[in-house]
């Protein structure tokens, strides 16, 4: 029943992926002044990881359950976001 | 310009598909919206489905075969949580059989079949297709924008039924983002497990169900609850806290999760299940005092979009489809006396609120308030910790007598408080904020 690891969970969602990304992260500059980085923490599929080396916030959309908890928690406010394309993203069997 | 419908609906939940099937059966032409592959496909909630508000458009649903419901529910708890013990309170009456009060339910199966309904009486299913913005004419809304090529649909009156995220809702100016502080996020999974399984360690009998909602130090020192629900087949379980405060601990939602899963109490019921499914969404808690103005010139708003939930008593589908239905309602009454005005419109505000929706919401007023205010320490870890150290200590035979028992436990819970004083004040606001 553990199932600790967010690959295993998110592997249990049926994704339609679309091939631009419905999350854009405003200004880069932003994320590198930010100095909590809370988005690498709240987000339930780990999208968002600050890429040391880029020193950018890498965006790994395709695992995005379209919560919207980032869209209200970034405290600057520095993701834009969208709903995926009619049809696209994330399908649940059970809900 | 395309064809005009008397109504563009925007979300098939439970508030899109109930104002859809109320127009649909009074004869208005109706276009449902919906972003998802199909009705419910982006949906989650923890799962209790309430029979009175469903019979209100549906009669008797629950008597067909196939009904979209789970277990009907003869149980209700509500655990206290220590690191590794709880204290339980909870009720269960045959009379809630007949007629059966609420149900578990899963909404992919749920918000279809619902939505179907809406579709038998002659609305217009738009699938895989999402709303981007309204249309205006000066400050009449007259349409909806979607992302399909020529997808400008006109209508009469627009009826924003996007769920908590509205992101319609903030294009038009009806409400502000909300702030992390009014909406919580929940994260759940469904764990399947066998039928005879689940009636035994929860000592169900055919269909019957029962629930638990805990909280306590299961949510890690924010502002939250769990819940545990009974399905035919499988276990709902999962755990919400108020996303400012998981912003500050800085905890992954699917770890808070997994730390409730193991908690004693819940590990052993839940053993040997299989996750079957992850899922994820946010709750709107701003409760009375947020809910934003609900209908205009062209447009109205209902359910999560317009923060119509009652996060103490879980009530949230139930709401929505009341909304739903009353603005259906007040359009349908706006098309025989002279169109979709503001002021026509406006029978729909007054319409909720002299409903239970409106007055359940205001009983419950301060309670954002408290929640914001207090230190989610106090409420979530230190008294459900006292309480259970208390309730320790009055059962522990160990030669103390009960006056002195009794004394001891009083001392904890005031200790946790703060005081004497700290106590009578929290008890006196916790008592405000559910009788304001
Ligand atoms: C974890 C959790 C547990 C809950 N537990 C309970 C419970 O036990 N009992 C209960 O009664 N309530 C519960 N609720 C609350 C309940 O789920 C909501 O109050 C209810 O679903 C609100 O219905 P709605 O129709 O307003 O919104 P939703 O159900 O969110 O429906 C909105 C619909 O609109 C669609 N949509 C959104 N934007 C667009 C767009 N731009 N274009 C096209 N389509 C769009 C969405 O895909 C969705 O289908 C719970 C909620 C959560 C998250
Ligand atoms: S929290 Fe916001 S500003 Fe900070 S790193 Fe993440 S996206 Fe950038
Ligand atoms: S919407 Fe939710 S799941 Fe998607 S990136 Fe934002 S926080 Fe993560």
């Amino acid at each position: 029943m553990s199932n600790a690891n967010i690959a295993d969970k998110l592997f249990m969602i049926r994704y339609k992926c679309d091939d631009v990304s419905h999350l854009i992260i405003k200004e880069h500059q932003s994320c590198m002044s930010c100095t909590t980085k809370d988005c690498n923490y709240f987000c339930p599929a780990d999208v968002y990881e600050w890429d040391k080396m880029k020193k950018q916030t890498s965006v790994a959309y395709e695992n995005c359950i379209e919560c919207g908890t980032c869209r209200i928690a970034c405290p600057s406010d520095n993701i834009e976001w969208v709903y995926p394309k009619g049809g696209y993203g994330i399908t649940y069997k059970f809900g | 310009m395309s064809e005009k419908f008397d109504a563009v609906i925007v979300g098939a939940g439970p508030a899109g598909s109930a104002a859809a099937m109320t127009m649909a059966r009074a004869g208005l032409s109706v276009v449902l919206l919906e972003r998802g592959e199909f009705p419910g496909a982006k949906n989650l909630f923890g799962g209790i489905l309430y029979r009175k508000q469903i019979e209100e458009l549906v009669p008797d649903f629950w008597k067909e075969k196939n009904a979209p419901v789970e277990r009907h529910v003869v149980e209700q708890n509500i655990w206290m949580m220590g690191k590794e013990s709880v204290t339980k309170i909870g009720h269960r009456n045959d009379a809630y059989k007949e007629p059966p009060n609420c149900f578990t339910g899963l909404r992919v199966r749920w918000d279809s079949w619902f939505a179907d309904k809406a579709v038998q009486a002659g609305a217009i299913p738009v699938y895989e297709t999402v709303a981007l913005d309204v249309i205006r004419e000066g400050n009449k809304v007259v349409g909806v924008k979607t992302d399909r090529e020529n997808g400008d649909l006109y209508a009469d009156v627009v009826i924003i039924a996007d769920g908590v995220n509205s992101l319609l809702g903030k294009a038009m100016g009806v409400h502000r983002e909300w702030r992390p502080d009014q909406v919580s996020l929940a994260v759940k999974e469904v764990i399947q497990m066998p039928r005879e399984k689940i009636e035994d360690r929860f000592g169900l009998e055919g269909d019957e169900g029962s629930t638990i909602e805990f909280m306590g130090e299961t949510s890690l020192g924010m502002a939250g609850m769990g819940f545990l629900y009974t399905n035919k087949e499988t276990i709902s379980f999962g755990i919400g806290v108020m996303v400012n405060h998981l912003r500050e601990k800085r905890v992954k939602p699917y770890e808070l999760l997994e730390s409730a899963k193991q908690h004693p109490m819940f590990r052993k019921l839940l053993q040997g299940g299989e996750t079957k499914e992850y899922a994820g969404h946010l709750i709107p808690e701003g409760g009375f005092d947020s809910i934003p103005q609900l209908s205009g010139d062209g447009w109205m708003v209902c359910g999560d979009a317009a923060q119509l939930v009652n996060f103490v008593h879980r009530e949230g589908t139930n709401l929505a489809m009341t909304s739903g239905r009353l603005a259906a309602e007040a359009v349908i009454m706006a098309k025989q006396n002279g169109g979709m005005t503001a002021t026509n419109l406006r029978a729909y505000d007054n319409a909720i609120r002299a409903s239970f929706v409106m007055k359940d919401l205001k009983k419950y007023r301060g309670m954002h308030g408290l929640l914001q205010d207090m230190d989610p320490e106090l409420l979530f870890t230190k008294m459900p910790k006292a309480v259970n150290e208390a309730a320790y200590n009055m059962f522990l035979i160990d030669g103390t007598s009960k006056a002195e028992k009794q004394k001891k436990a009083v001392e904890i819970i005031k200790s946790a408080a703060g005081g004497t004083m700290s106590l009578l004040k929290l008890g006196y606001k916790g008592w405000r904020a559910m009788n304001g």
